[in-house]
């Protein structure tokens, strides 16, 4: 269970439409690895001027090589344009399997998986588990435009049922692909949601499964710089059994959240009422009320 | 032979002078799972206050060239949870746990300084002196000698006499020599050095600061000269008294440089975001970077840098 620190061989980096897929050679990754966990890279290599790790969900692990894992991730920066020119037996420091995995239901049931752009990436390997359990699984995949949907067609393979939608209708459906989740709540029965997808998704799907009163298990990225707990950067205000709002980690006590747990509304800020903020006063205990002696337990 | 990297924090022998800086190892147990935390030299907690702080809003961190702007507002559980969970658990796996303590009057940092007295198994208490003052004009107290002395008299006063008491000074001070001689005058065992500097980052896409409290510290091995010479003027004025060098400390070598600037300990910061194992291969370079100069002792070299020059280290001997 505990993470690791490997430096694993890079097999391939291969272009998938607007993304690219890595994978790496991590056996002590790959066979600790439960769908929803992530892993962070070091980028720019050992004299490197860029010190925050980057973080992937962890989309395929597969046997060869004693194990190898994949993330797919956008080149849009300078630490994932690094990545993406990685080459074959390149050399990547990477930390991992990280992070709370999907809960997996107990019985078989209807489970809808929920996916934007490259976040769907997390919902596949969790979709195979689901399957081996016997579950029912429908995919809703989403994103800017047709190059931006990940994984439609091992959707379309892996499911009973995949509807995919983009913003300017190149694929599937035009529009958010929120605006179809009611419709595909009833049709496919759901029991269960699994959301992979950025904040204002997640905010979206969360309330209108709150109509249908869906659980929903939601993976939230949030900007880390470390991946392992240490840098509370990743954190967002959560609330706990006890009824307390905490500002919580989403690296260490996520990247999976029970949706009904987390203050969507208030991420990014810290709210009045969560333990510690400004003005947050500890409770006194208030002196107990002294019972008369031998009246509580009838002498 | 493998160089003796033991070394001394007030009266407790080190087995190495490689610490966790504060703020930057979590409670120790996060790291745990890549390194022995007994192993290094000692865990710096993050800072720790009276009551459970939420700290700042997010975005709390910022990448920057060879640096990391941040601007947690000290986040962490006060410290009864600290004293029950945090620490016992540092002690159990056999760390050495020097506590850094935050406040914003002298009255809270003592009252920290007592309910640590209290705690077994407690190395150090550091203080973490970049805190407002809200009884001064809500300047840091690292900022001027005087409130940092007063923090450092009390503290000193509360602490148990056994427990060295390190006062932590930022770098942003029209001179830290002055500060760091208020502080050694008042009873301070030790000095660390360096805080973060003030820095602030805005975002070209949102066209906005790139973090939700505005301006954050800035670290890592971008501020690593600011850190050396810091060192370097503290250890000429005050060469008794021992620093702990902190400032974008990346491998052995860094770790080396502070060291003959004046340093007697290393504090690992911002390097462990980027390398959770960094404080275990850091120690292990400086003990192969001794060994390479037959150096035997890390205590020898500590201010080397200040004798004149040494031909027979720059030249090899024919």
């Amino acid at each position: 269970m505990a993470p690791v620190q490997v430096s694993g061989p890079v097999l391939t980096v291969r272009r998938v439409d607007a993304y690219h897929a890595l994978t790496v050679v991590a056996p002590a990754i790959a066979t600790e690895f439960r769908p929803g966990q992530f892993v962070t890279v070091a980028v720019g290599g050992p004299e490197s001027s860029m010190l925050l790790r980057r973080a992937f969900s962890i989309h395929d692990v597969r046997p060869d090589h004693g194990g190898t894992i994949e993330f797919v991730f956008e080149a849009n920066g300078p630490g994932t344009q690094w990545l993406a020119g990685r080459r074959s037996r390149d050399l990547l420091d990477v930390v991992g399997p990280l992070g709370r995995p999907f809960p997996l239901p107990r019985e078989p049931v209807s489970c809808l998986l929920i996916g934007s752009g490259h976040h769907s990436t997390a919902l596949f390997p969790l979709a195979d588990r689901l399957r081996e359990r016997g579950g029912q699984i429908d995919f809703m995949l989403g994103a800017a435009s047709a190059d931006r949907v990940f994984g439609s067609l091992r959707a379309r393979r892996t499911a009973r049922s995949a509807t995919i939608a983009t913003d300017d209708g190149s694929l599937g459906a035009r529009g958010p692909i929120t605006g179809m989740l009611s419709q595909v709540i009833h049709e496919a029965r759901t029991d269960l949601i699994y959301a992979s997808a950025p904040l204002p998704v997640l905010r979206e799907v969360v309330a209108l499964a709150g109509r249908y009163d869906l659980p929903v298990q939601a993976l939230v990225e949030q900007p880390t710089a470390c991946g392992t707990g240490v840098c509370m950067s990743c954190v967002l205000p959560v609330l706990g059994s006890d009824g307390i709002t905490r500002i919580a980690r989403a690296c260490t006590d996520g990247p999976v959240f029970r949706a009904d747990l987390v203050r969507w509304d208030d991420v990014g800020t810290v709210p009045f009422d969560a333990l510690g903020a400004p003005g947050w006063k500890p409770p006194r205990v208030a002196p107990a009320p002294r019972a008369p002696r031998g009246s509580a337990h009838g002498g | 032979m493998a160089a003796d990297l033991r070394a001394r924090l007030g009266h407790v022998e080190l087995p190495s002078p490689i610490l966790t800086a504060a703020g930057c190892a979590g409670t120790g147990r996060e790291l745990a799972q890549y390194i022995d935390v007994a192993k290094i030299g000692a865990v710096v907690t993050k800072s720790i206050m009276l009551d459970p702080r939420a700290g700042r809003p997010s975005p709390r961190t910022a990448e920057t060239a060879g640096g990391l702007l941040s601007s947690v507002g000290l986040q962490g559980p006060g410290i009864d949870a600290f004293l029950q969970r945090d620490l016992a658990w540092l002690l159990s796996r056999g760390a050495r746990a020097v506590v850094s303590i935050a406040g914003s009057s002298p009255g809270e940092y003592a009252e920290l300084a007592v309910r640590l007295s209290d705690a077994a198994g407690v190395t150090a208490i550091e203080l973490n002196l970049s805190c407002p003052n809200v009884e001064g004009r809500g300047r840091d107290f690292a900022s001027e000698p005087d409130a940092a002395a007063q923090v450092v008299e009390s503290v000193r006063a509360a602490a148990r006499y056994d427990i060295p008491v390190i006062a932590k000074l930022a770098p942003d001070v029209a001179d830290i020599v002055t500060v760091a001689r208020a502080c050694t005058a008042a009873g301070a065992d030790a000095l660390s050095m360096i805080n973060t500097v003030p820095g602030m980052v805005i975002d070209t896409t949102t066209m906005r600061p790139a973090l939700a409290g505005g301006a954050g510290g800035l670290s890592g091995p971008a501020i690593r000269p600011i850190a050396v010479r810091s060192i370097w003027r503290t250890r000429q004025a005050l060469p008794e008294v021992p620093i702990i060098g902190i400032g974008g400390v990346r491998t052995g070598r860094d770790a080396l440089e502070l060291i003959l600037a004046g340093a007697t300990l290393v504090g690992v910061g911002t390097v462990i975001f980027h390398d959770p194992s960094a404080c275990a291969r850091i120690q292990r370079e400086l003990e192969d970077e001794l060994t390479a100069r037959n150096i035997d002792r890390v205590t020898d070299v500590t201010g080397l840098a200040h004798q004149p020059t040494a031909p027979a280290l720059r030249r090899p001997i024919p």
